[in-house]
């Protein structure tokens, strides 16, 4: 019977306009969210545990406002909610946050563990893979497809030349992209359960940044366009794809 | 000046030409890297060392790179590569193993790097709604997105060394399935011609496949499109959760332009839309707008192309 771990980031909803204010994003007053493939990666845990028993217990990583990913996962159905923190941490760096996770899904003995493809704020894709370096185990990304065996799990995986349908063996990682599964949605005694629940708290020592940020600034903007008005203009375009900006 | 090595990218043992890319951006942080090819034999080693401003070449031969494995791939290739500051590719595959790569060092990963200014690397953050500009405290791994640097020329004639490597597969690829469709992946498509929910009908794509096969184009789709449509499947998404793309051209046809769908496109070089709702949103962002119906303006885009280009 597998002990099965899902990683959820709490992130700003895509629809969310990002600002800069000063030389930082401005991210208040925006509303926050389960990362959308983090979704995915909590049903495939949960859809593991039907399968084939276990139990499931969804990490986070972050300040005491992340607590609500980790009662929305619950409200889903995981056993257990663990977030990962320490008050003297701000922006960890990818091998501060592999780190700090890593540890935690060793504290709770899980030999498969489900994630996001990428979390949509960073958008690096870097945490699945590198917490399975980490613990020495195999990893699989931005899996589409899933099957569940009696020594490990089936993945599909979007290749070149293909998808490659691919044996994993336990332990390993798995970052999940969207559409092999429908995430469920909570039902009211699952809310109400997620309410009382207690979130553990994990700390871990972790070593100094390897990066400084040094700024966020507003992406570059592109010059004007001309807008047409009418089908009738749609040569005029054609041309000018053609002379102007060479590109048919 | 760090040490730099390059983790040439390559398909179906051949050089990718994003690897020249790579070059230039090592380039840009130290001086001539080292460039490491990994392969189930030194096939591609020839095309990598006559790339201007290679210091070396090592061609990191294993059968472990038959099919990609990250943590095989992570292990022999971080056997053939010294210490220093490390970039890959940021392809599905690059970005995997520039994780696994930096965590096997307990070294930072920095991905989708889009520019490099002295020691600072910009990547951008919230899928591209802003973009963040940092240094690094020491070695790690970066990686380039494709079409952001300039291409190493040719002519180079850096000494090819091979190292063989055995590592030990934790994936095993059962079976390769056949794609549903030949056609080209928006991922790696330089022109794109996207539909939205504005398109009405999944049945509608078809105008814009037949636009597409005219000009070479990959056919993608907005979130709406995919969540509406089931005949519309998710590896046709561009947005900030499908997919990130960077092509010549992007054509958005029924596209209002929501903001998830902008970050996914927003770097491409032309943006063509047409919208029958002259205050779409997708029009800020277009170098061409036309206000009409896709009924319209589609048949007269297919016949014009495909009198220009057969």
């Amino acid at each position: 019977m597998p002990d099965i771990a899902v990683l959820i980031k709490r992130v700003p909803d895509t629809n969310a306009q990002i600002r800069v204010s000063g030389d930082r994003v401005d991210l208040s007053n925006i509303k926050w969210v389960m990362s959308p493939y983090d979704e995915y990666a909590l049903e495939a845990a949960m859809m593991h545990k039907e399968a084939k028993g276990g139990n499931v217990t969804a990490i986070t990583l972050g300040a005491p406002e992340c607590d609500k990913v980790l009662k929305d996962a619950k409200a889903i159905g995981v056993d257990r909610i663990i977030r990962v923190w320490e008050d003297s941490w701000s922006e960890l760096d990818s091998n501060q946050t592999q780190i700090a996770l890593a540890s935690a899904v060793q504290e709770t003995s899980a030999d498969i563990v489900y994630c996001g493809k990428s979390a949509a704020d960073t958008g690096a894709a870097s945490t699945g893979p590198g917490v399975a370096e980490r613990l020495g185990w195999a990893s699989a990304s931005n899996i589409i497809g899933l099957g569940f065996e009696d020594s490990g799990i089936e993945v599909i995986i979007p290749a070149a030349s293909g998808n490659a349908r691919t044996g994993v063996s336990l332990p390993a990682v798995i970052s999940c992209d969207k559409g092999f599964c429908k995430p469920r949605k909570p039902n009211v005694k699952g809310i109400m359960m997620a309410k009382k629940a207690q979130v553990e708290i994990h700390a871990a020592d972790i070593p100094a940044s390897g990066i400084n940020i040094v700024s966020h600034t507003p992406p570059p903007q592109k010059a004007p366009g001309q807008t047409f008005d009418g089908a009738a203009n749609v040569p005029t375009v054609v041309t000018a794809l053609r002379n102007d900006a060479n590109v048919i | 000046m760090s040490e730099t090595i390059v983790i040439a990218e390559t398909k179906q043992g051949m050089l990718h030409p994003v690897t020249a890319e790579l070059v230039t951006a090592a380039s840009a942080l130290g001086a001539a890297p080292t460039l490491i090819v990994p392969g189930t034999d030194d096939s591609a080693a020839a095309a990598a060392a006559d790339l201007a401003g290679v210091g070396r070449v090592i061609a990191c031969v294993g059968d472990c790179f038959s099919a990609y494995d990250a943590s095989s791939w992570a292990k022999a290739v971080d056997a053939c590569a010294p210490a220093g500051i490390v970039v890959c590719a940021a392809s599905q595959n690059g970005k995997d193993l520039a994780s696994r790569l930096a965590a096997r060092r307990s070294i930072s990963v920095v991905q989708d790097v889009v520019a490099i200014d002295g020691t600072t690397l910009t990547q951008p953050i919230y899928a591209g709604k802003a973009m963040q500009n940092i240094t690094l405290n020491g070695d790690a791994v970066i990686s380039i997105r494709a079409n952001t640097f300039a291409a190493a020329g040719g002519g180079g004639g850096a000494e090819v060394s091979v190292m063989n490597q055995s590592a030990d597969i934790a994936t095993a690829v059962r079976e390769m399935i056949a794609k549903a469709s030949e056609r080209l992946d928006v991922a790696e498509a330089d022109i794109i011609i996207s539909g939205g929910r504005g398109m009405q009908d999944p049945a509608n794509f078809v105008t814009l496949e037949r636009i597409a096969d005219t000009l070479g184009a990959a056919v993608g789709a907005s979130r709406a499109a995919v969540d509406t449509w089931d005949e519309i499947p998710h590896s046709m998404q561009v947005g900030q959760t499908g997919k990130t793309v960077n092509p010549s051209l992007y054509i958005a046809v029924g596209i209002s332009g929501a903001i998830q769908h902008l970050a996914g496109m927003r770097t491409s070089k032309y943006i063509v839309a047409i919208n029958k709702d002259a205050e779409a949103p997708i029009f800020k962002h277009a170098d061409y707008g036309i206000v009409s119906t896709w009924e319209e303006a589609l048949p007269i885009l297919e016949s014009e192309l495909k009198a220009l280009l057969g």
